[in-house]
């Protein structure tokens, strides 16, 4: 059955407290890969069969009226198989 | 004079606001988040606490309760309305004042007695005040750092409405000290530290939380 995913992620300038903790966090453990890390939200929506056009459509509106704060945030629908 | 408190599902100051509403000599009416009635009340304070367990970001599923609609509507026709903490978010949320609260930028949850200068005494909610008067009210939040766009920054400086700023030390990374912040007609305040926390010296660090409510009686009178 294919969802339909939502991303949502901090705008690129506003400070992501969360994800530097995170980014702090993985030297201590050996892993020093990282020069940044931010940290967001996904949201999994299962639909009754393939989502429609004007299911994804209705999604992105969700998506800005309330998966996401547009003042703060930026999100990317997707289908997922 | 009749003062309306919402409580949602998780609020938790809304019997402190409503004693802070009497305290002021108000009469303090209890609304409910899933009741679309304003009862006829004249002005409405939406409470601190944890509305709907602060689930999707704070503020973001009570900015939709049934209660929010006609508040809404009367609020954008200028009647009086303080968001306090929690509250403060929901006003975000229901883009009824510009930004955003987003986590404290040292990720620890703040409780403490706060100093503040008070910027901004033409609204609803400060005119009990003196411009640059240092009040000491509880702030007690996880997600209080106020962030907006650097037009919205300038915007709000432009046009002295910022109307409370931190002193001292920036405690959750709010952008220029911003406590509290209003509309552009000055009915609409949200603020993040608790005036109803600090109404006599028995019960909070002060009394110099009162003039919050004592403003809005008067404003009422006028």
């Amino acid at each position: 059955m294919a969802k339909i995913v939502v991303d949502v992620m901090l705008k690129p300038e506003i400070l992501d407290p969360q994800g530097k903790a995170v980014a702090a966090a993985l030297p201590r453990l050996g892993f020093t890969f990282a020069t940044d890390v931010r940290q967001g939200k996904r949201f999994e929506i299962t639909v009754d069969g393939e989502p429609t056009a004007a299911q994804l459509a209705e999604v992105e509106i969700a998506a800005e009226k309330l998966l996401s704060n547009p003042v703060i945030e930026n999100f990317v629908v997707r289908v997922e198989k | 004079m009749k003062i309306g408190v919402v409580t949602f599902p998780g609020t938790l100051d809304d019997r402190d606001a409503a004693r802070a509403v009497r305290y002021a000599g108000g009469e303090a009416v209890a609304l409910w988040h899933d009741d679309a009635d304003l009862k006829g009340v004249d002005a409405v304070i939406l409470p601190g606490g944890f509305s709907y367990g602060d689930y999707l970001r704070c503020g973001a599923i009570s900015r939709f309760s049934p209660v929010m609609e006609p508040l809404i509507t009367a609020a954008k026709g200028g009647m009086p309305l303080l968001g306090i903490c929690n509250g403060f978010q929901v006003l975000a949320e229901a883009h009824l004042i510009p930004g955003a609260l987003t986590r404290n930028h040292e990720l620890h949850f703040l409780c403490r007695d706060q100093k503040l200068t008070i910027e901004n005494t033409d609204t609803a909610w400060t005119s009990s005040y003196s411009k640059g008067q240092e009040i000491l009210i509880p702030l007690k939040n996880g997600e209080g750092a106020y962030m907006c766009d650097d037009e919205t920054l300038a915007m709000l400086e432009g046009e002295g409405r910022i109307i409370a700023r931190y002193v001292g030390e920036n405690p959750n990374g709010s952008r220029n000290l911003i406590a509290g912040i209003t509309n552009e007609r000055g009915n609409i305040v949200g603020l993040m530290p608790h005036p109803e926390h600090a109404i006599d010296s028995l019960t909070g660090p002060s009394a110099d939380g009162l003039g919050f409510f004592t403003s809005v009686l008067k404003a009422m009178v006028k």
